[in-house]
């Protein structure tokens, strides 16, 4: 932009529209979002009944800390949003792949990828935890006809956390598709021909032209992905409540049932470190995926 | 609630109150809302005294609104009252989970109500708070044990164990045969609690001032060893391999099943679940026996009770005096008749004059010696004590999945507790 060009605009502007024509946007804005956002912050360091709020300083912070099962929940949050994020990226890439290729019935095969991402989450969560009962689910019962002891899916602590996030890549792959193939039918047919006349394989074209020029498409679904991972909570309630005991738990099922056991300040406190730590998570990571996007 | 619209909500109502007060016959007319919990008992026995009341009163409409139990109901009585947007009458658990819905604040008193002389001081005290009664029992006491399937007993010739060695041998004896000697059912976290929580009648034997220690924060769990045998019995089960197969995803209803029809030999559990044994599967109620889960001395062998859960007025509601009148209806003689008949008897009542008809269910029978002269019982720690951490049932699912050990699970749910005592404002923390 030029030097010249800011003020022209800038007065264009205004005679265009007035300042207060965004009073009405910012009066919802900041009484919806600014104010329970501040006022969270300072809950977060009271102890709170709804009543009065006693103000105790940085306790909620030290006492979410100090509790095993928090950490825990910590920690299983990134897991659970790495292992989904990633799996949606591989899975729906090859989904794409597969159905943007000339293939039969392409427009059924996108339609019934897609259609888990239009069911409710609770829904879906409820469906699944009925098919994954330990002795009478469908899964273990046909994984019992070609003689496999299916494990306990979700009443098996090593395993519950896996469980409900191949649901969610189950119930979100079609998403990530759809991106990745709106990305791919972008990529220019001029780069497969080059490719093509230079003799690539198909491998190497997946590899040096698809990969590469679908970067964008990554970047979404990556960063989409991950910050819906790291909040997820619908489809653990819905599946395990956190269990069994804690070993499913992630942040948003933690603070729910501080919400739940009335410990008001203490959950408020757990959203604040939730909004950090997507915060401190996903802007390094957006600026990281952006940074390299459209180098062609 | 503001005052236009109190007005706007019950001007006829209170219209119609103001009207009936000066008349002689005291029949009773408004609108009322009545918050219960889900369970098909309390359903039922809500509807029958509805009916029965608004028969006599038919001036008077009542609508029943139905909440979930366990963690989700706690929240939506707790998020309702804060609000002020309670309905007029309530269910909801007496002893400390009462304490931690603000009573003071939140309810209206009815110790000054002509009914409450009928009630007696032990389940006063559940329901009392800053010198006031803010409650009535609307459901008999309950005993927390272990109710066992009659018809394997006979098959083995086992004897009602009075210790726990007994019982663990019971145990072994019913695993050899084949059968699945106890049944736990974590797919509903909460009833995972009863071997800890039923095992406080023991702890007081041993340590009669637990509870007083325990609420001035001067006694541990952990470090109180009476008070870890809880953890530690719910941990042998697991680990001696007696469990159903699908432990980990079985619901409460399906537990109730099991030991009714023979499917497992074993169930802990609080004993208003023969209400539901006799709405789900009826032709196995009698099979169905009940004693208290056992110590490690024969002696002073007793059983853990819980006072029953209460009815409640919130403060914000418009019509109070109607409110009191139900309320009154419900912990009356007649009220118990009513229930007798729609759910049946599963206990003792709280109310004089409530008597239990001739023919009750084995496990009711069972239940009632601990009651009686030369019986021995012993209130759960919940009516002892304001503080309940609200992760037991999480420490418990894990330590009887054999996830934690006993001691640990313990240690974790004395920092549990710490949290409610800090919210409550208790001195000691």
């Amino acid at each position: 932009m030029t030097a010249s060009a800011v003020p022209a605009l800038k007065i264009q502007r205004r005679s265009l529209y007035p300042g207060w024509f965004y009073a009405p946007a910012a009066v919802v804005y900041s009484v919806l979002f600014l104010a329970p956002t501040l006022a969270s912050l300072y809950f977060s360091l009271t102890r709170w009944t709804l009543f009065d709020a006693t103000f105790i300083g940085f306790d909620n912070f030290a006492q979410f800390f100090r509790e095993p099962f928090l950490i825990q929940g910590l920690v299983n949050t990134v897991i659970y949003a790495v292992i989904t994020s990633g799996l949606k990226v591989v899975v729906g890439m090859m989904l794409a792949v597969m159905l943007t290729s000339q293939i039969m019935a392409r427009g059924y095969l996108r339609s019934v990828i897609f259609f888990p991402v239009l069911v409710s989450t609770i829904g879906v969560g409820m469906t699944f935890t009925v098919l994954m009962h330990p002795t009478l689910g469908m899964i273990n019962q046909s994984l019992a006809l070609i003689g496999i002891k299916g494990p306990g899916w979700l009443v098996d602590p090593k395993l519950a956390l896996f469980s409900v996030a191949l649901v969610d890549v189950w119930k979100g792959v079609g998403l990530a598709t759809v991106i990745y193939i709106a990305g791919l039918v972008a990529i220019p047919k001029d780069y497969y021909e080059a490719a093509r006349i230079d003799g690539a394989t198909k491998l190497q074209n997946f590899f040096y032209v698809t990969l590469p020029l679908s970067r964008p498409a990554t970047a979404t679904v990556i960063t989409l992905s991950f910050i819906g991972g790291l909040r997820t909570f619908d489809l653990i309630w819905a599946m395990t409540k956190g269990g069994p005991g804690f070993a499913s738990d992630t942040v948003a099922s933690v603070i729910y049932k501080q919400y739940q056991a009335g410990f008001y300040g203490l959950s408020t406190a757990g959203n604040v470190v939730l909004f950090i730590l997507i915060a401190v998570l996903v802007v390094p990571l957006t600026m990281f995926l952006n940074r390299k996007q459209g180098f062609e | 609630m503001t005052k236009t619209k109190l007005f706007a909500l019950t001007g006829a109502s209170l219209l119609g109150l103001m009207m009936t007060a000066n008349a002689v016959n005291a029949q009773q007319s408004g609108y009322l809302s009545f918050l219960i919990d889900n369970g098909p008992q309390s359903v039922a026995v809500a509807e029958a005294w509805v009916a029965a009341f608004t028969e006599q009163n038919p001036d008077v409409t009542i609508d029943i609104e139905v909440r979930p139990g366990g963690g989700e109901g706690d929240n939506i009585v707790k998020t309702r009252l804060a609000t002020g947007a309670m309905a007029d009458v309530f269910f909801y658990n007496s002893g400390s989970l009462f304490q931690a819905i603000n009573p003071v604040q939140n309810l209206l008193p009815l110790t000054n109500e002509p009914f409450q002389a009928a009630i007696q001081d032990s389940f006063k005290s559940v329901v009392s708070a800053g010198g006031e009664v803010y409650g009535a029992p609307f459901a008999p006491a309950m005993g927390g044990g272990i109710f066992y399937n009659k018809p394997i007993y006979e098959e083995l010739g086992l004897e009602i164990p009075k210790t726990w060695d007994e019982f663990m041998a019971n145990n072994e004896k019913i695993k050899a045969a084949g059968k699945t000697a106890v049944i736990q059912t974590y797919g509903e976290t909460w009833t995972s609690q009863l071997f800890v929580l039923a095992d406080f009648y023991n702890v007081l034997t041993e340590v009669p001032d637990f509870a007083e220690k325990f609420t001035a924060g001067e006694a541990k769990f952990a470090t109180t060893p009476a008070a870890v045998r809880g953890f530690e019995k719910l941990q042998a089960v697991y680990d001696g391999g007696y469990l159903n197969a699908d432990f980990g995803a079985a619901t409460y209803p399906d537990g109730l099943r099991m030991v009714a029809t023979g499917e497992g030999a074993h169930y802990p559990m609080l004993t208003f679940g023969i209400g539901a044994i006799a709405e789900t599967v009826p032709d196995h109620l009698a099979d169905v026996g009940f004693f208290a889960q056992p110590g490690d001395n024969a002696e002073t062998n007793g059983l853990t009770t819980w006072m029953p859960d209460s009815i409640y007025v919130a403060k914000s509601t418009t019509s109070p005096d109607l409110a009191k009148a139900f309320v009154a209806f419900v912990a009356s003689p007649e009220g118990c008749d009513i229930r007798n008949e729609a759910v049946g008897a599963t206990g003792p009542y709280m109310i004089d004059g409530c008597t239990l008809p001739a023919d009750v269910p084995p496990a009711v029978s069972d239940m009632l010696p601990y009651f009686q002269e030369g019986g021995h019982n012993g209130p759960a720690l919940e009516f002892l004590s304001p503080i309940k951490g609200p992760a037991l049932e999480q420490i418990t699912v894990e330590v009887g999945s054999g996830i934690r050990q006993a001691a640990d699970g313990a240690a974790l749910y004395d920092e549990d507790v710490r949290k409610q005592a800090q919210q409550l404002g208790l001195a000691g923390w």
